[in-house]
C-alpha cells in the first residue's frame, strides 16, 4: 500500500509536466499576445516589450526557460499586472479561494450524504421526491443565477447577509457565495448517496446485519454506510474541479479577492504566466485529492487493498 | 410442552405492480424443542420465505398473513416480541457466506456486536467470547481470523464464521437457508457435520433449509417436502426415504444419485416445471408433473392427511 502511494506520487510528476506543456503550447498557439492592445504601440515599444520578457526568442527556448524557471519554484513574472509575479498574485488570492471552496466541499458531502441516505431509507416517499426533485434544482440552476438571488433575498429583503464583499476572517461574508458554490455538488452527492444506499440496502449483508438483530441505525451507520460512499468517492476529484470553475463566476458576483478571475482574466489577457501558475496549482490539487480519493477507496473496501 | 417453533397458516405473498403472487399457501408446522428438521423443496417452493417471513426479513412489497410463535409469543405480528429474539435465541444463517458478511468489517467486529447489542457486554468481553465460540467452530488459528475481513477467508471458513455468529447468544432454534449450496462438496460435509455437533452441545432446534434431500438426510429428525407453497409430505426421515407417500417426493429420492448405481446410465430427472408462483390452483399443484396423475386431482386439491408415521397431501399415495 506504502509502496503503491509513492509510486502514484512520482507518476504524478509527469502528468504535471504533461499538462504545463500542454497548456504552454496552447497557449501560445492561440492568436494574440499579452501586449495587443486597441490603441496600437509603437512598433519599436512593442519589441522592446517583448524583449524584456523573452517573447522575442523561439518558442523552444521560451518553453525551456520557463521550465527552468519553475524548477526553482519560480513562477515567472506576470504579464498584466506588471508590478506583481505570479507567485504574489497567487499567493494574495490563494486563501480566499481556498477557504471558499474547502468549506463549500464539506458543506456538499456533510449535508449532501445524510440528506441522500434519508431519501434512499425512506424510498418512494413525499420526501424521497421532495429530497430528489430539490437535487435536480440544484443541479440544474446555474450558480450565477443562485447567488444573486440569495443576495436579493437575504442581503436586499432580509438585511441579513451582506450581498457581496470581503473582509478578513468574515462569515458573514462568506456565507452566500460558499452555498451557492456548494449547492450543484450537494445536490449531486444527494443522489448518488440514494442511488447506492438503495442498492446496498437490497445486499446479503445487510440481511444478515438485521437478522443478527441489529437496530436499523447500526445497520445504516456500521454495515451499509462505507460501502454506499464509494460513489461518492468517485465524484470527489470532478466535485472539487467543479468547485474551483464555480469559484470563479462566485468570486466574480460577490466581489471576493480570490484567485477564481485569474484563469480567465489571465487567459483573455494571453497571460501566459499566470494562466500556467493557476493550471499548476488547480492540477496539483486535484491529483493530490486524487491520490487521497484513492487511499479513501482503500478505507471504504478493503479488497482494494493488497 | 410448548414447541419452540409454531407456524399457524402463514401464508406469504409478494404485491408486484398490483398483482399478488403467492410463494406461501396457508403452510401449519410445529418444531419440538431442539428437534432438526429438513425443509426440502425446488427453487421457488416458498421453504426460504416461510422462514424470512418468521424472521421478519421479508422484502418490502411482501405481505405475510397467518401466526408465527417462538416459544409461545407471536412474532409475525408482534415486531417487538421479535426484536427481542432475533439474532439471539433465534437465529438464522444463510446460502452464500461471502455476501452474507459486511465486506468492510473485520470479523472480529461482526462477531462481537452481536453480543455488545444482546448481552451488552464491552467489546473487550465480546471478543473474547467471539474468540473462544471461533475455536468452537473449528477454526484454525482464531486469534488471526479476528482481525481478518471476510475476502481474506476460504469459502468453508466463512460458513463457520456464519454458523459462530449465530451460536454466540447460545440460540434455542437455528435456522440454516441453504448453509453448504455455495461450497464444494467436501466441504459441505464438513459443514453438516459441524451443524450436527454444535446443535448437541448447544441442545438447540434446528431448521436445515435446502433443495438436497441427501443434504438434509444425514441430519434431519424429520423431513417436510414443500412444493408450489405449501407441505406436500411430512414424515420422519428414516420412514420418508423408506416409504415416500407423495409421488413428488418419491421423485426427489429417485433423483439422488448413487455410487451404487450401473455406469452411463442417465441419472433420473423431473420432467417439467413447478407452476409459476401466483397461479392460482384448483387442482394439485403437482399433478401436471404426476405420474399416478388421474382426473380427480386436476379438480380437487389434496389436503394434508394423517398418515401412519406422519402426513401427506395426495389422493393416489404410493403404497407403503
Amino acid at each position: 500500500m506504502i509502496r503503491y502511494f509513492f509510486l502514484r506520487l512520482a507518476a504524478a510528476v509527469p502528468t504535471l509536466l504533461m499538462i504545463v506543456t500542454a497548456t504552454f503550447f496552447l497557449m501560445h498557439a492561440a492568436p494574440g499576445g499579452p501586449f495587443d492592445q486597441e490603441q496600437v504601440l509603437a512598433p519599436e515599444i512593442q519589441a522592446n516589450l517583448q524583449r524584456s520578457y523573452g517573447l522575442d526568442l523561439p518558442i523552444w527556448s521560451q518553453y525551456g526557460r520557463y521550465l527552468a524557471s519553475l524548477r526553482h519554484g519560480d513562477f515567472g513574472p506576470s504579464f498584466k499586472y506588471k508590478d506583481f509575479t505570479v507567485t504574489e498574485l497567487i499567493a494574495q488570492g490563494f486563501p480566499v479561494t481556498f477557504t471558499l471552496g474547502v468549506i463549500a466541499i464539506l458543506l456538499a458531502l456533510g449535508i449532501g450524504i445524510p440528506l441522500g441516505t434519508l431519501a434512499a431509507l425512506h424510498h418512494n416517499t413525499s420526501l424521497d421526491h421532495a429530497t430528489m426533485s430539490l437535487a435536480v434544482l440544484g443541479i440544474a440552476v446555474p450558480t450565477f443565477v443562485v447567488l444573486p438571488f440569495l443576495g436579493l433575498l437575504f442581503g436586499v429583503y432580509l438585511h441579513w447577509l451582506p450581498v457581496a464583499g470581503w473582509e478578513a476572517r468574515s462569515i458573514r461574508h462568506l456565507a452566500l457565495p460558499v452555498i451557492a458554490l456548494a449547492l450543484p455538488p450537494l445536490a449531486y452527492i444527494a443522489r448518488l448517496t440514494r442511488g447506492s444506499m438503495l442498492e446496498i440496502m437490497g445486499a446479503h449483508f445487510i440481511r444478515t446485519a438485521f437478522a443478527k438483530g441489529l437496530p436499523a441505525s447500526t445497520v445504516i451507520l456500521r454495515h451499509a454506510l462505507r460501502p454506499a460512499l464509494m460513489p461518492v468517492a468517485s465524484y470527489l476529484v470532478p466535485a472539487v474541479a467543479s468547485i474551483m470553475t464555480g469559484s470563479l463566476v462566485v468570486e466574480s458576483i460577490a466581489g471576493l479577492p480570490g484567485i477564481g478571475r485569474y484563469l480567465v482574466q489571465g487567459a483573455l489577457n494571453r497571460d501566459y504566466t499566470l494562466v500556467l501558475g493557476m493550471v499548476i496549482i488547480y492540477s496539483t490539487l486535484l491529483i493530490s485529492l486524487g491520490l487521497l480519493v484513492d487511499l479513501l477507496y482503500a478505507w471504504l473496501d478493503p479488497r482494494v487493498r493488497r | 410442552m410448548i414447541p419452540i417453533l409454531q407456524i399457524e397458516a402463514l401464508s406469504v405473498g409478494f404485491l408486484n405492480s398490483g398483482a399478488m403472487n403467492q410463494a406461501v399457501d396457508q403452510v401449519s408446522l410445529r418444531l419440538a424443542p431442539s428437534e432438526c428438521v429438513g425443509i426440502v423443496g425446488e427453487s421457488g417452493s416458498g421453504k426460504t420465505q416461510m422462514f424470512m417471513a418468521a424472521m421478519g426479513l421479508l422484502a418490502k412489497n411482501a405481505v405475510a398473513r397467518g401466526s408465527v410463535r417462538f416459544e409461545g409469543q407471536e412474532i409475525l405480528a408482534q415486531k417487538s416480541a421479535l426484536r427481542r429474539v432475533r439474532g439471539s435465541k433465534l437465529a438464522m444463517i444463510f446460502q452464500d457466506p461471502l455476501t452474507s458478511l459486511t465486506p468492510h468489517l473485520k470479523i472480529g467486529v461482526q462477531l462481537a456486536e452481536v453480543l455488545v447489542h444482546h448481552n451488552g457486554v464491552s467489546w473487550h468481553e465480546a471478543r473474547y467470547i467471539a474468540l473462544r465460540m471461533l475455536d468452537q467452530v473449528q477454526i484454525p488459528e482464531p486469534k488471526r481470523r479476528l482481525h481478518e475481513y471476510p475476502h481474506e477467508l476460504s469459502g468453508g471458513m466463512r460458513q463457520r464464521v456464519m454458523i459462530a455468529m449465530s451460536l454466540l447468544c447460545r440460540p434455542s432454534l437455528l435456522i440454516a437457508d441453504e448453509p453448504t449450496t455455495a461450497l464444494d462438496v467436501t466441504v459441505q460435509a464438513q459443514i453438516i457435520e459441524l451443524l450436527r455437533a454444535v446443535r448437541e452441545e448447544f441442545a438447540m432446534g434446528l431448521v436445515l433449509i435446502s433443495h438436497d434431500l441427501a443434504v438434509v438426510g444425514g441430519l434431519a429428525q424429520r423431513i417436510l417436502v414443500m412444493y408450489a407453497g405449501r407441505i406436500v409430505e411430512s414424515a420422519p426421515a428414516e420412514e420418508l426415504f423408506r416409504h415416500p407417500r407423495h409421488p413428488y417426493t418419491a421423485a426427489l429420492l429417485k433423483c439422488i444419485p448413487s455410487v451404487f448405481s450401473a455406469p452411463r446410465t442417465r441419472l433420473p430427472s423431473l420432467a417439467g416445471q413447478p407452476p409459476r408462483i401466483g397461479e392460482k390452483l384448483d387442482a394439485c399443484a403437482f399433478a401436471p408433473r404426476c405420474p399416478r396423475a388421474a382426473e380427480r386431482c386436476r379438480r380437487e386439491r389434496p389436503q394434508l392427511q394423517v398418515a401412519a408415521a406422519g402426513e401427506f397431501a395426495c389422493h393416489y399415495p404410493e403404497e407403503l
